[in-house]
């Protein structure tokens, strides 16, 4: 019934856990977290939240909700905007009906001895026992830790009332779990700190927390089973025992989903879905080709970084890919496989190599209509050397970029740069932009432009380039390359804004990126193992130590 | 045995099944305190809502010359010219950003509905004032608000709580109809009623995370106890609406369970946007008839906007910028086009909720609308003399039919004057250039 085990129904979970969990210390933290430090309170996100629930209770339990978006934050990854949202009146009333939703799935006939897992001496009344192992199981795995007594014995009583309701202990059994499905403890990742015996006064993430960080980084899911009981037997807090468990993530196929969701968020593919090109103009924009292109690149970067283990710096040069027949109208590529993946590589000759030259950038950062040599040279800048550009001032005029029925763009857009107020931004953006002119708005190889000829020469930051295929290697080579990826690498590894006491770290996570022949998975290693991704703030100041801190030196009238 | 262990035993035993049937009357009492409409001769709950279009106007040919009353209706204007007389227009409100950058199609409606000007990335600085008219009169209802957007973008919201957070908003007519008339749903027609232990069951469970609170609080810093804070307002709504099926509501005449509409997934063609706004419009009226709401956001279009026309999809906001001025008639003509539309559906959008009648009147006198764009001319991106408009006199609260043409003065005034209309307790508005405590007098009944 079930393609992969879930965690739930496996036999003998939840044991050694329980056990555990006497000892637990959860810990009370009252001050102000210092800025960018732990604990942190991080909404899961919309795939965090279904990958849970599969892994958790099988993948066979539907639902469809919309949660509350996730803003991204200016310059950043959409997943640190996590640690800023809360859920809305209109979100919690989502959340709460998916919930019920799947509880309902979990209970019924054909989930039931699964994941149920005992069974009431009466289906009409309640049965404290067997709804106190089930809240238990069920509970350590959502909650991703082991609930302490009291905490079951919320969910027991809560279901034993409803069943009194009802008469139906199922029924009951549903409405606790729906609840734990829109308890703040599921649906928040909230961080739990405890005394580090290894500096007296300080404090240190406990092990769960831990897990859960490592999990959602580098599988963008709740902890597994095997997580979980490194973090019960304490071995998370050894560096050998982190290691192990470090070694395992990386090495599991899973390491795929962390791939994906961190490229996905780091060039953007959420504006994909709200992108609409003019049918005329784009004929072979159609709506599978739309659908195939974030997958394009995901499968390009999955098989060079993952399968193979490659440089990082060769996706921007590499002319390996996937298609699919709908790609191919875009590409102008005859595609025979009417309906599936095909591997392809271009040609020595072909203007198509690497990430910039695919439809996923290229017409994501387009307009519907026309191409975007600036919207595709700030993206450049931003989303893949991390050098941000200034939003555009208040009052521009647009006249002289009006006409696109004649000439080139290039053109039209030196008129911009003549403009000292819109220079300084364009002089940064366009040039790079203008070398992927070659493709137009849907993504498909052009020479020309309203008939003159498209030149796509230019320069970024002192490398030469003359077409789109040797931009590619003047980005391949850009010393920002790997320090960009580095940086996001680790906001998304802790889900929030980076303070600035983190850009040293991220300056040291750049070399060690470039010592390791820039392969990503010595890059998440090194996060992964790092104190800084664990790092805890100091504990907290008293009150009367606060005011003397904040009391300049200078007297201030 | 901890105490909170020894606290939930004892509620467990004190809930029995029997306590728990009248606990949901004792809930009600609590809650409603009196507030809660409705029969026939009572009086009728006043409902507020806000209704944005994207990219502005043709300033020249959108803003009367005369104030005050029987304004004159230039041409952007003149859809609404049969219900004049319950709209009034604003002219020389600005949105003051002391001195930070204005964001394109950001900055205009974030610093009108949070007072206060965004900053780099344009987030929320605050809560919105439709957010404030919401904590303040929208409890006792199912719905503490309902959010839709015409247009098919899921990200289409100006209204939240401030710190990341939006309100979410729906975008498919069928999916609001069953939130509104789905499971849930109590008719207040309805001939007979009773209690569902179901829902019983459901409201009991729900003081389990409350109880989880006071745990987890104690673990958090203060901006993330905020967030915390901001989920538990959001299970009260939960509450609150299950509490609502639990009571026998009063009947209410204007009330009437609309048919279903056709299920269609609308994304940017002006056509099909328009047809999906009417039926939201009409979904979103009856809810308001049958007290399931008494605020509601509405927007249309969305700031840089990308409605299109069937059979081109050059956006609106492209034409905007690109599309040449035709010199003989001084304004960008197939822009032009899709302004007229939008105060089209705001015509359309006045003409469903005053076409219902209410006790002595109709819907829409029962309420505030106030509807607003991001900028006064999308080709510069200006900010200042925001485009805004209130129709419905807010049960008698206010002035309506009037062009309020001042110079200068911050639009957190008009805001202001909003919150107070609707009965909203607030002296003060708005941070630095924005603050403001003068809200429009001459408007305020």
């Amino acid at each position: 019934m079930f393609k992969r085990q879930t965690m739930v129904s496996r036999v003998g979970w939840g044991m050694g856990l329980a056990v555990v969990a006497a000892t637990l210390s959860v810990t009370g933290y009252a001050a102000d977290a210092p800025a960018g430090g732990t604990p942190g309170m991080r909404r899961l996100t919309d795939d965090q939240y279904r990958n849970a629930i599969i892994d958790i209770l099988g993948e066979d339990i539907e639902y469809a909700g919309r949660f509350d978006p996730v803003l991204r934050p200016t310059h950043g990854l959409q997943v640190q905007g996590v640690s800023q949202i809360s859920v809305s009146p209109a979100g919690f009333e989502q959340y709460d009906k998916v919930g019920r939703t799947i509880a309902a799935q979990v209970v019924d006939d054909r989930h039931r001895p699964l994941l149920v897992g005992c069974a009431p001496r009466t289906a009409t009344l309640p049965d404290d026992a067997c709804a106190t192992a089930f809240f238990r199981r069920t509970g350590e795995f959502l909650f991703r830790r082991p609930l302490k007594a009291a905490d079951v014995q919320l969910y027991v009583t809560a279901a034993h009332q409803a069943t009194g309701l009802t008469n139906d202990f199922y029924g009951g059994l549903a409405d606790g779990l729906g609840m734990m499905l829109a308890s703040p403890r599921f649906l928040f990742e909230i961080d739990v700190t405890e005394p580090d015996p290894a500096r007296p006064g300080a404090r240190r993430l406990d092990a769960y927390s831990k897990a859960s960080r490592l999990s959602f980084f580098l599988w963008n899911t709740t902890p597994d089973r095997e997580l979980l009981e490194a973090a019960a037997r304490g071995t998370l807090h050894t560096p050998a025992g982190l290691k192990r468990q470090v070694d395992r993530l990386l090495a599991s196929p899973r390491l795929e989903n962390g791939v994906r969701t961190f490229f996905a968020d780091m060039l953007g593919f959420d504006q994909i879905a709200d992108l609409s090109k003019d049918g005329e103009i784009y004929p072979q924009f159609t709506p599978n080709a739309k659908r195939d292109m974030p997958e394009q690149t995901l499968r390009t970067i999955v098989d060079l970084l993952v399968t193979n283990n490659g440089d990082y710096r060769d996706l921007f040069t590499t002319r390996r890919t996937f298609l699919t027949r709908a790609l191919g109208a875009v590409y102008r590529v005859p595609v025979s496989e009417k309906s599936d993946w095909v591997p392809y590589e271009f040609p020595a000759d072909s203007p198509r190599a690497g990430l910039l030259t695919q439809p996923s950038f290229i017409a994501t950062f387009s307009h519907p209509g026309r191409s975007s040599p600036t919207l595709r040279g700030k993206a450049l800048r931003e989303l893949v050397l991390c050098q941000p550009v200034p939003d555009p001032p208040n009052n521009v005029d647009f006249s002289q970029v009006e006409n696109t029925a004649k000439g080139t763009v290039r053109v039209r857009l030196t008129a911009h740069r003549s403009n000292p107020a819109c220079a300084s931004c364009h002089r940064f953006m366009d040039p790079v932009g203008l070398a992927l002119e070659n493709f137009d708005g849907a993504g498909t190889y052009r020479s020309q432009e309203n008939g003159v000829a498209i030149d796509a020469t230019g320069d970024l930051d002192g490398s030469k380039f003359a077409d789109p295929v040797s931009l590619g290697l003047a980005v391949r080579n850009h010393p920002q390359l790997p320090a960009c990826l580095a940086k996001r690498v680790f906001e998304f590894a802790v889900r929030r804004p980076l303070d600035t006491a983190e850009a040293a770290w991220v300056k040291t996570l750049s070399t060690r990126f470039v010592e390791h022949n820039y392969r990503i998975r010595e890059l998440l290693r090194i996060v992964a193992t790092s104190d800084q991704l664990f790092r805890a703030p100091n504990p907290p100041v008293t009150a009367a130590k606060a005011t003397a801190t904040s009391v300049p030196s200078r007297e201030v009238k | 045995m901890n105490r909170l262990q020894r606290r939930t035993v004892l509620r467990g035993l004190f809930n029995g099944a029997s306590v728990a049937v009248a606990l949901p009357y004792l809930d009600c009492f609590l809650n409603t305190n009196g507030t809660l409409l409705a029969a026939e001769g009572a009086p009728l709950p006043t409902r507020f809502g806000t209704w944005f279009w994207g990219l502005g106007v043709n300033p020249n040919r959108f803003f009367p010359t005369k104030p005050g009353k029987g304004y004159d209706l230039l041409p952007e204007l003149s859809p609404i010219a049969k219900f004049q007389d319950k709209v009034s227009v604003f002219s020389g409100f600005d949105c003051l950003t002391d001195g930070k950058p204005v964001i394109p199609h950001g900055t205009g409606s974030t610093t009108f509905r949070s007072g206060t000007a965004p900053g780099a990335g344009g987030a929320l600085p605050g809560a919105t004032f439709d957010n404030i008219v919401a904590d303040a009169i929208g409890t006792g209802t199912r719905f503490r608000t309902l959010d839709v957007s015409a247009i098919g973008d899921s990200r289409n919201s100006l209204s939240g709580q401030g710190a990341g957070q939006m309100n979410p908003v729906e975008t498919n007519a069928m999916r609001f109809y069953q939130r509104l008339f789905g499971d849930g749903f109590v008719d207040p027609n309805g001939a007979t009623f009773a209690p569902d232990p179901k829902v019983m069951a459901h409201k009991s469970v729900l003081s389990v995370v409350k109880e989880e609170r006071k745990a987890l609080e104690r673990s958090l810093g203060a901006a993330d106890r905020a967030r915390l804070d901001q989920y538990f307002t959001a299970v009260r709504q939960t509450e609150e609406q299950l509490t609502l099926q639990l009571r026998k509501p009063e009947p209410l005449v204007a009330c009437k369970v609309p048919p279903a509409p056709q299920e269609k997934e609308v994304q940017t063609v002006l056509e099909d946007v328009i047809q999906n706004h009417d039926m939201m419009a009409r979904l979103l009226a009856m809810a308001l008839a049958c007290n399931q709401t008494k605020v509601f956001n509405v927007a249309f279009s969305n700031g840089a906007s990308s409605l299109t026309r069937r059979g081109s999809s050059t956006t609106h906001h492209q034409l905007t910028h690109d599309e040449v001025i035709d010199p003989r008639v001084g304004y960008q003509p197939e822009a032009t086009k899709f302004v007229e539309a939008l105060m089209g559906g705001w015509a359309t959008f006045l003409s469903i909720l005053d076409g219902m009648p209410e006790g002595d009147g109709t819907l829409l006198d029962h309420m505030l609308v106030v509807a607003h764009s991001e900028t006064e001319y999308a080709k510069n991106h200006t900010v200042t003399n925001l485009p805004i408009m209130f129709a419905g006199s807010a049960n008698g609260r206010i002035r309506t039919g009037m062009h309020v043409s001042v110079k200068r003065e911050p639009v957190s005034r008009v805001a202001l004057t909003a919150m107070q209309a609707v009965g909203v307790q607030v002296e003060s508005f708005g941070t630095l250039s924005m603050q403001t405590k003068k809200p429009i007098s001459e408007l305020l009944v």
